[in-house]
């Protein structure tokens, strides 16, 4: 089989930046599932609202993308961390799936209302005029803003890695990951930092959105397309690894990426297909730890 | 002596705690003096941990009146508890696996000024400054125990509660473990000591309150422990 170069590199490209906003949501869904022990299902309407908030930034309040970047996932953290304090904090000691339920009750309620109001065509959102403009790397062109997009999730991924595995407030993360009861008798107050968690989680679904704004438009619908692939992702990876999530995100967009290539026919299922091998042969997802 | 710590530091009046339906404590009243060393004795069952966790507000529902430096802790979280100055040993030791030896170390926050130093805590427990970067459950048994005495001492309590810290451990770590609560009282803490090993708490106790079906049933003194081994083994059968 003769190998077409560019187009290749052109599908891992593609590859790549869906890797970005996999391991971003993914990453999400970690740090949540890991503190809060909720699967948070709201995180696709999370995401979707990280881009109509940009949206909305630069149409009411003329803040463009770098502002909306900052902005967005303030905001809609926000959001999330008045969920957390009025619905979610009462479910912690219930089973995984009334969180689960109440976050997908949640996102139908979140995405029904977008849609009623804006409709599903979507609304248009400009690449931010720094990052406008392709770069020939001689074998393919790499447009400025998905480069942005690949660098910049690169670095919030590692950067939250790192926060999460090597500083003191990552610590008390862990241990109350492990053993709530005892770090509140430290006397350190973790329902608050529990609800920071959640909002931060919900803030990462937001920059995500922010960021895609520029590539897929914003519409109610972004976040229901992308968070049953990102949910796959997670179940590969391991519930609550923080580095399998990034790893795994990446890694999986670049495969579909490769499908893509290689036999265009599954590169919708592909990532499905390893999921049901990874559950067959490793429950617990390739970098979790069997409970 | 009549500043307002001059009465007891911890005193407990008619506790009684729940877990879920099962009423555990039924009107333990105890205390405990400034620079004490106490030990509460009892058969497994008796209620001591569910004291100890009763103080530290982590048992689901407890009543009647615990109070600390005068001030009644009864109705407040574990935080607030922990930040009044006391700090908890449990029995299973609590040594984080995802955290590290010295994050495991410097984990509970300083409540109140004059905790031991880093090296202070290396001086009583020298194992711990060679395992530093080890993952914290895989030191042995005697070295986690090290670890979570270690790390409760730099927070500033002045009240620590200890449960069970020579559970499973080898006869030379229970003498270790034995110097170093002895050596903390020197320097001023007050000690509840939770222990089935009465042995090793006659070592180190200053008084014993003897526990059974959660109520205070006996309290001697060490020095009435040679007329009192009668009543000890009647209760705890040994």
């Amino acid at each position: 089989m003769e190998i077409n170069l560019p187009a290749l590199f052109g599908q891992l490209l593609i590859g790549l930046i869906n890797g970005s906003f996999y391991a971003l949501l993914s990453l999400g869904l970690a740090v949540i599932f890991g503190m809060l022990n909720i699967i948070n299902f709201a995180h696709g309407a999370q995401y979707m609202m990280g881009a109509f908030v940009a949206y909305f930034l630069l149409q009411f309040a003329g803040l463009n993308y770098w502002w909306a970047l900052i902005v967005a996932p303030v905001i809609v953290g926000g959001v999330g961390i008045l969920i957390e304090r009025s619905l979610l904090q009462w479910l912690y000691k219930l089973d995984h799936l009334y969180g689960l339920l109440l976050t997908f009750g949640l996102a139908l309620i979140i995405q029904g209302l977008f849609r009623h109001q804006y409709g599903s065509s979507g609304l248009p959102y400009q690449i931010p005029p720094q990052l406008t403009g392709v770069r020939d790397l001689g074998f393919t062109f790499l447009p400025n803003y998905r480069a942005w997009v690949v660098v910049f999730s690169l670095v919030v991924c590692f950067g939250t890695w790192y926060m999460i595995e090597k500083t003191r407030l990552g610590a008390y993360l862990r241990a109350a990951t492990e053993n709530p009861t005892l770090v509140r008798a430290f006397g350190i107050n973790v329902p608050r930092m529990i609800t920071l968690t959640y909002g931060f989680g919900v803030a990462l679904a937001a920059l995500a959105g922010v960021m895609a704004a520029p590539i897929y438009a914003v519409n109610p619908t972004m976040g229901a397309d992308i968070i049953i692939v990102v949910f796959a992702v997670v179940v590969i990876g391991g519930m609550g690894s923080i580095m399998g999530a990034i790893v795994t995100g990446f890694g999986l967009g670049v495969v579909e990426g490769l499908t893509k290539y290689f036999f265009p026919e599954a590169s919708n299922t592909v990532i499905f297909v390893i999921m049901v091998i990874v559950l067959v042969t490793r429950p617990a997802g390739l970098f979790g730890r069997a409970a | 002596m009549l500043d307002r710590t001059s009465g007891p530091l911890l005193e407990i009046k008619d506790l009684n705690a729940w877990y879920g339906e099962s009423h555990i404590l039924h009107g333990a009243t105890f205390n405990v003096q400034a620079g004490e060393v106490v030990t509460l004795l009892g058969r497994n069952g008796a209620g001591k941990t569910t004291t100890m966790k009763s103080i530290m507000g982590i048992v689901g529902k407890r009543t009647g009146s615990v109070k600390f430096e005068g001030r009644e802790l009864v109705n407040l979280a574990s935080d607030t508890i922990a930040r009044a100055g006391i700090a908890f040993c449990p029995e299973e030791r609590g040594i984080f696996a995802s955290l590290d030896v010295e994050e495991n170390l410097m984990l509970p926050p300083q409540v109140r000024p004059g905790g031991l130093s880093r090296e202070q805590i290396f001086e009583l427990f020298p194992n711990l400054r060679e395992r530093l970067k080890s993952q914290g459950t895989k030191l042995s048994g005697g070295e986690q125990q090290m670890l979570a005495i270690g790390r409760i001492l730099r927070t500033g309590a002045r009240l620590l509660l200890l449960d069970e810290p020579t559970e499973g451990l080898a006869p030379v770590i229970i003498q270790q473990i034995g110097n170093t609560i002895r050596k903390l009282k020197e320097q001023g803490f007050t000690i509840l000591l939770v222990e089935q090993n009465f042995r090793f708490a006659s070592t180190v106790a200053d008084r014993y309150y003897i526990m059974e079906h959660g109520k205070i049933v006996e309290q001697f003194a060490n020095s009435e422990l040679s007329k009192k081994l009668d009543t000890l083994h009647e209760y705890l059968g040994v």
